[in-house]
C-alpha cells in the first residue's frame, strides 16, 4: 500500500492549481455576471494549455495527447473542479470515445479535438429519455448508404462552442421476451450540416456559463462513413469508452469541497461573536471537523477507484460508489459553509453561494444519485443471484 | 554560454506565516513550500536567454536540505537543463550562499548567473550583490528588462527615481526584479522529463565552504496587530490627521 504521490503527479497538481487560481478565479464573477465565457478570455486559456501541452491531457502521447493514467487524470480534474466549469472547459478534454475514431475520422475528428482546433460535445438525454436512456426516440433510417435522422437532444454540455458532436441515436428495434428493446449507434455530426441545428437550451440554477443546449435533427442526411464504431454498436463504444467519465464528477466536486472548505475554516477563525472567535464553538468545529473527513474520504475513494481502471481492476461499483458519494459530500460541505457564513453566506459578495448552486448538479448530471445507487447494489446482488 | 541560476525554497507566498511557539523562527513543519517568486522569474529569463540562442544551458542551483531537490525539479520542469544540489542548512546565511555560488562558478564557468533580488522569507537582498563581489564581476541588480547584444548585457533597473539603463560586459550577475516577466508554467512534457535531467550532489566540504552562521537569532515575532481603521469624512481632516496622528507627513 502507497499512499503518495510521485514527484511528477505533485507537479501536476502544482501546476494545474497554479493555473486555476491565476488564470481561472480572476475571471470567475465577471463570467458569473454576463452568463457566458468572452471569447477573448477564452482563446486565452485554451492556447495557454496548448503551449502548456497540458491540452487534451487524457488522451494517450501516440495520438498526440498528453498521456496520462486515469490516476493522474483524476488529480489534473481535481484541481480544475476548483474553478468555474464555464471556463475550465476551454483546458480541453476532449470525450475519450474519440479514441474509436478509424479510418479518415481520425484526421477529421479525433486529431483536431487533441490538437484544440474542433471542440467536441457528446448528446445522449432526450426530453423523453434521460435516466432511461434506451428509450430514445431520435431515430436514424437507413437510406441507401447514407442515414436520415429525425429527433431531438436536449440538456446538452458544451455543444454552444462544439464544432461537432457524438450522438447516441437508435438505429432499429429488437423484439426479446422483456419487450422491445432499441439498437443503438453512435454518429459524428458536424456543426451547420443541413437538417442539424444546435439551438440554446434552458437556464440552469447550476455553472452559470457552462451553457446546455437542444440539438434537433429534421431529415439530417449523412452518410454511414459518420458511424464511430460499429452500426448498432453505440453501447458497446458507450461502454468501453464512457465508463470512466463519472470519475470527472466526483473528482471536480472534491476539488470543489476543498475550496469551499478553505472559506469555511478561514471564517471560524476570523469572525468573532460573544466574544470569542466562532470556532470556539462546538456547534462550529465540529461541522469542520466532520467536513474535512467527509471530504477526505470523497478523495481517497474516488482517487481509488481511478486506480482501480489503472490496475486493469473491475471499477463499476467503486466509480458508481465515487460519483455518489463525493457529489453528496460537495452539497453538504457547500452547505455548511454558508451556514458557518450565517447571513454573508448567502450573499454575492462572496462565492459560497455559486459554489451551493452549482453542486445541485452533479448528483444530478453523467447518471443520478439514484442511477449510481442502482449501480451499486445491482453490482452486489446480481453475484448472489439477486 | 552556461546561465546559473540559483533556486531557493522557500514557504509558499500563499501560506499565511506562524511563528513557532518558542519563538526561535517561523512554523516549517506542514507548511506548503515553493520556489521563491524571484527565482522563477529568473528562471524563465535564463530559458528565455537559451530559447533565443543567447545560452546553451540552464544549470539550476539550490543549498538547502534534502526537498530543495524539489524546488530544483520545478525548475527543470520549466525548462532549464539539469540541476545542482549542495546539501545545507535551511538558514545558510547570504554570505554562505555567496561563498558556495563562488565556488560552483569556478566549476562550472557560466557567462551569467541570474538570480532573484531578494527571496520571500528572509527578504535579505545581499546574496547577489555579495557574490558579484566575491567573484569581481559586475553586477546589474533589480533588473525589470534584460537584453543580450554583441555579448553586452543592456539591463533597465527599477530605482527610487525611475527607470535606469545601464549596460554591463560579461560575465555578470543580474538581480531580477518582479517586473521583469512573467515566468511560464510548467509544462507537462517538461514534467515528465524532468525526473530524467541530472542532478548534481555536492557537499560544503567537496566545495570547501565554511557555511557556519554568523548571525544569531534571538527571537522571532509576529507583527504587532493592525489596528481598525477610521473613516475621515474630509480631506483638509485626512492631512490633519496624517500629519499629526499618523505623523508621516
Ligand atoms: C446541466 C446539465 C447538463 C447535461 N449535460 C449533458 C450532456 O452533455 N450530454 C448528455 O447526454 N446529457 C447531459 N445531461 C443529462 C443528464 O445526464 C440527465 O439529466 C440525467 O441522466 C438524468 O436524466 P433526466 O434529467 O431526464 O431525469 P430522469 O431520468 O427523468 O429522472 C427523474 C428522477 O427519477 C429518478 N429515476 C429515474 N430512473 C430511476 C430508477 N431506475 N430508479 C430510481 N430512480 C430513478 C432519477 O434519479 C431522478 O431523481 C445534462 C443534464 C444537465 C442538468
Ligand atoms: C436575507 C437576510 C435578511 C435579514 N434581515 C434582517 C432584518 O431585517 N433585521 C435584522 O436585524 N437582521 C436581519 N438579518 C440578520 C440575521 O438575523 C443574521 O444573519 C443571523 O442572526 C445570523 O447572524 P450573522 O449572519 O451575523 O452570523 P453569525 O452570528 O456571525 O454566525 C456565524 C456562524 O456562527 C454560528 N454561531 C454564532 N454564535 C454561536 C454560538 N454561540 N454557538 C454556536 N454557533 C454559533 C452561527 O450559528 C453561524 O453558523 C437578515 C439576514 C439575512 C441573510
Amino acid at each position: 500500500m502507497h499512499f503518495g504521490l510521485s514527484e511528477e503527479q505533485n507537479m501536476i497538481v502544482d501546476t494545474v492549481r497554479g493555473f486555476v487560481e491565476k488564470e481561472i478565479y480572476p475571471h470567475e464573477n465577471k463570467v458569473e455576471e454576463l452568463g457566458y465565457v468572452p471569447q477573448e478570455i477564452a482563446d486565452d486559456i485554451k492556447s495557454k494549455v496548448l503551449n502548456m501541452g497540458f491540452y487534451a491531457p487524457n488522451f494517450p502521447e501516440e495520438v498526440g495527447g498528453g498521456g496520462l493514467n486515469h490516476l493522474e487524470f483524476a488529480l489534473l480534474e481535481r484541481e480544475l473542479g476548483r474553478g468555474s466549469m464555464a471556463l475550465t472547459h476551454f483546458w480541453g478534454r476532449p470525450q475519450n470515445i474519440l479514441m474509436a475514431c478509424e479510418g479518415e475520422q481520425i484526421e477529421r475528428y479525433l486529431t483536431p479535438a487533441i490538437k484544440g482546433e474542433r471542440m467536441d460535445a457528446l448528446a445522449m438525454t432526450e426530453p423523453d429519455a434521460g435516466s432511461d436512456i434506451r428509450s430514445m426516440k431520435t431515430f436514424a433510417k437507413k437510406d441507401g448508404s447514407d442515414w436520415i435522422i429525425n429527433g431531438t437532444k436536449h440538456f446538452i454540455s458544451g455543444a454552444a462552442h462544439a464544432d461537432f458532436v457524438i450522438v447516441f441515436i437508435a438505429t432499429g428495434e429488437d423484439d426479446t421476451p422483456k419487450g422491445p428493446k432499441k439498437r443503438i449507434t453512435c454518429f459524428l455530426v458536424d456543426r451547420g450540416h443541413p437538417g442539424f441545428e444546435i439551438k440554446p437550451g434552458y437556464k440552469s440554477l447550476s455553472h452559470r456559463g457552462y451553457d446546455n443546449m437542444i440539438l434537433t435533427f429534421d431529415d439530417c442526411r449523412i452518410p454511414n462513413s459518420q458511424v464511430l464504431g460499429e452500426v448498432d454498436g453505440g453501447f458497446e463504444v458507450m461502454n468501453t469508452w464512457l465508463y470512466a467519465t463519472r470519475i470527472t464528477v466526483a473528482t471536480m466536486s472534491v476539488g470543489r469541497a476543498r475550496r469551499v472548505f478553505d472559506y469555511a475554516l478561514q471564517y471560524a477563525v476570523d469572525r468573532k461573536q460573544f466574544g470569542q472567535q466562532i470556532g470556539k464553538f462546538q456547534g462550529v468545529s465540529f461541522k469542520l471537523a466532520d467536513m474535512i473527513t467527509e471530504i477526505d474520504a470523497a478523495d481517497w475513494l474516488t482517487l481509488a477507484s481511478a486506480w482501480r481502471l489503472d490496475e486493469g481492476l473491475e471499477a463499476n461499483r467503486e466509480i458508481a460508489s465515487a460519483k455518489v458519494y463525493a457529489s453528496e459530500v460537495l452539497a453538504r460541505v457547500t452547505d455548511e459553509a454558508i451556514q458557518i457564513h450565517g447571513g454573508m453566506g448567502l450573499m454575492n459578495d462572496l462565492p459560497l453561494e455559486r459554489f451551493w448552486r452549482d453542486a445541485r448538479v452533479e448528483r444530478i448530471w453523467d447518471g443520478t444519485s439514484e442511477i449510481q445507487r442502482h449501480i451499486i447494489s445491482r453490482d452486489l446482488l446480481r453475484r448472489l443471484g439477486g | 554560454m552556461k546561465i546559473l541560476v540559483p533556486v531557493k525554497r522557500v514557504i509558499d507566498y500563499n501560506v499565511k506565516v506562524r511563528v513557532k511557539a518558542d519563538q526561535s523562527g517561523v512554523e516549517l513543519a506542514n507548511v506548503k513550500m515553493a520556489m521563491n517568486p524571484f527565482d522563477e522569474i529568473a528562471v524563465e529569463q535564463a530559458i528565455r536567454f537559451k530559447e533565443a540562442g543567447a545560452a546553451d544551458e540552464v544549470i539550476a542551483v539550490s543549498i538547502g536540505p534534502d526537498q530543495s531537490q524539489e524546488t530544483i525539479r520545478t525548475a527543470l520542469a520549466m525548462g532549464a537543463d539539469r540541476g545542482i544540489h549542495v546539501q545545507a542548512s535551511h538558514d545558510t546565511e547570504p554570505l554562505a550562499i555567496a561563498k558556495i555560488l563562488k565556488a560552483i562558478i569556478a566549476k562550472e564557468e557560466p557567462g551569467l548567473v541570474i538570480m532573484g533580488k531578494q527571496s520571500i522569507d528572509d527578504d535579505s537582498n545581499q546574496t547577489g550583490q555579495m557574490l558579484a563581489t566575491l567573484t569581481g564581476w559586475p553586477q546589474a541588480t533589480f533588473a525589470s528588462n534584460v537584453e543580450i547584444k554583441d555579448n553586452v548585457l543592456n539591463i533597465i533597473r527599477e530605482v527610487d527615481s525611475g527607470l535606469e539603463h545601464i549596460t554591463c560586459p560579461m560575465p555578470a550577475v543580474i538581480t531580477v526584479d518582479l517586473r521583469l516577466n512573467e515566468p511560464r508554467y510548467a509544462s507537462l512534457p517538461n514534467i515528465m522529463k524532468a525526473k530524467k535531467k541530472p542532478i548534481d550532489q555536492i557537499s560544503l566540504d567537496d566545495l570547501g565552504v565554511d557555511a557556519s552562521q554568523r548571525l544569531k537569532t534571538l527571537k522571532v515575532e509576529e507583527p504587532p496587530a493592525r489596528e481598525a481603521g477610521i473613516m475621515v469624512d474630509s480631506v483638509p481632516l485626512l492631512v490633519e490627521k496624517l500629519k499629526n496622528e499618523a505623523k508621516v507627513i
